[in-house]
């Protein structure tokens, strides 16, 4: 169980009770999660349960209903969305996009790339990219910015199971080199209780008084 | 030597040319052609508001295409209409209102043509200077947000999440883009400046291997179209805007010709 006492080193982001309705409607409600350095936590759903809604009311990318959430102040925060389509208009090497919101040197991107298996590809436009090499992508471009705790949305979405284990693999890699937490949406429950330290499953509901999340430990 | 009128006029097509370029390729990436035809069809309802207020013809242009920028984020937001019914509303909406006012002023019947096409022969000093003081200064904001904007346009979320504050880029470049339209009024006219930012940048798009290359080929190739143009305008007597477009289309289509030929 991670420790949700801001007091604690370990501590980075915890959500107490925290839901999000729209029009008449709970999109997930009752969430109570904490991740804490070098800790993997799941979140866990069905299709539209409101595992996407629910990590970006945790970045602050949408407002919270009710509940509470507390970040630690040397909470340093990389998200991979869910869905990225880039416009095919827009040339950009896959070098440029991990370098988008923050430069980086040559030897630090030529480290990140070969540490998700990118760096044999040369510098090819990232629309020329598969579904796997994309998600490894995103992940060195999360790497690079070295946070303390990251957000990745369903990294193994549309992948073949080889890919999938990976990119759990690397995901693990990266936790363990940079120290930082990583909270994960998934709908591997398998996986989540092999592999995570903590998980959280959103149960889709129709009604207020149904109890939305069930926290397993 | 040249007619003065048409130095001014060329003067000024390059310098909207050099702006159009950059701007013309985040329409691109972006997806905004219907976004800024919309702001553009309402800079009728913008001249129609100068002539009643005695206001210089740029200004009105640029308020009205800032209040329907400011009206479709908002309404995009609160309305359940899909985003395309609603710019269309508000385009072809804003269109007829500005016509059915400016009928009003019959003295104005005889420069709409120029107004909806652009008119070589209506650029004054005045014009000029707005254009590149205006153009620089664009320019420089765009260089400004350039980098929010340009992680906005992969994902809002990451750019948000990375600090890089995306609405208050979206926002910028939406007065920037009211700023170009209004700048672009008397070269090409309201029906066609979409078309002069999104043709150059279209064409360069496949030599392109940066955003930023791609950014500045848009701007070289809008200038030649607008020289272009200007010229056959001044030769042949024909309208500016759509002079300037055609030779714009001219160019798309013999590039990717040769591109094909070349693969
Ligand atoms: N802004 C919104 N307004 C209304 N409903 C929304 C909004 N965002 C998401 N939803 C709904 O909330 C549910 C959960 O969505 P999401 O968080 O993407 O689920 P998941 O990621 O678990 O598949 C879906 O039914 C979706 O349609
Ligand atoms: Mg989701």
């Amino acid at each position: 169980m991670p420790d949700p006492d801001p007091s604690t080193q370990n501590f980075l982001i915890n959500a107490r009770e925290l839901g999000v309705k729209r029009g008449e409607r709970w999109i997930f409600r009752h969430v109570n999660l904490s991740v804490g350095l070098g800790q993997l936590v799941f979140i866990i759903g069905a299709n539209g349960a409101g595992k996407s809604t629910c990590v970006k009311t945790m970045l602050g990318l949408i407002q919270a209903t009710e509940g509470e959430i507390e970040k630690s102040s040397t909470l340093v925060v990389d998200y991979v969305p869910q869905r990225l389509t880039i416009s095919p208009n827009l040339p950009l090497s896959i070098r440029r996009l991990i370098t988008l919101t923050k430069r980086f040197s040559k030897q630090e991107i030529d480290t990140a790339l070969t540490t998700v298996g990118l760096d044999r590809l040369g510098n090819p436009p990232v629309t020329t990219l598969s579904g796997g090499e994309f998600q490894r992508l995103l992940l060195a471009r999360a790497m690079l910015h070295r946070p303390n705790l990251l957000v990745l949305d369903e990294p193994a979405q549309g992948i073949d199971a080889a890919g999938t284990d990976l990119v759990h693999e690397l995901i693990d890699e990266v936790r363990k080199d940079l120290g930082c937490g990583v909270l994960l949406i998934s709908h591997d429950l398998e996986r989540a209780m092999d592999m995570g330290d903590n998980f959280a499953v959103l149960i889709p509901h129709e009604y207020d008084e149904a109890p939305a999340t069930a926290v397993v430990n | 030597m040249l007619d003065d009128f048409l130095v001014r006029a060329l003067l000024a097509g390059i310098g909207l040319a050099l702006v159009t370029g950059p701007t013309g390729c985040f329409i691109v990436w972006r997806r905004l052609a219907y976004f800024g035809e919309t702001m553009a069809h309402s800079a009728l309802l913008g001249v129609a508001l100068a002539i009643i207020f005695n206001l210089n013809l740029v200004i009105g242009i640029f308020s009205v295409a800032l209040l329907v920028m400011l009206a479709v984020l908002y309404l995009e937001r609160r309305e359940t209409l899909p985003t395309d019914t609603l710019l269309g509303l508000i385009s072809h909406g804003g269109l007829a209102l500005g016509l059915v006012i400016l009928s009003f002023f019959p003295q104005m019947r005889l420069n709409l043509h120029a107004l909806l096409f652009g008119d070589l022969l209506a650029v004054s000093r005045l014009d000029l200077a707005v254009i590149w003081v205006g153009g620089i200064l664009a320019l420089a904001v765009l260089c400004w947000i350039v980098r929010s904007l340009l992680a906005a346009t992969i994902s809002s979320e990451i750019a948000e999440v990375a600090g890089l504050r995306p609405e208050r880029a979206r926002l910028i470049f939406g007065i920037l883009l009211a700023a170009v339209i209004a700048g672009a009024i008397k070269i090409v006219g309201v029906l066609l400046i979409v078309a002069l930012l999104i043709i150059p940048a279209a064409t360069v798009r496949r030599f392109s291997p940066t955003p930023e290359i791609m950014a500045f080929a848009a701007a070289v190739l809008g200038t030649i179209a607008v020289a272009g143009g200007l010229f056959a305008s001044a030769t042949l007597d024909t309208p500016s805007g759509p002079s300037i477009v055609v030779v714009a289309l001219i160019l798309f289509i013999v590039t990717r010709v040769g591109y094909l030929k070349v693969r």
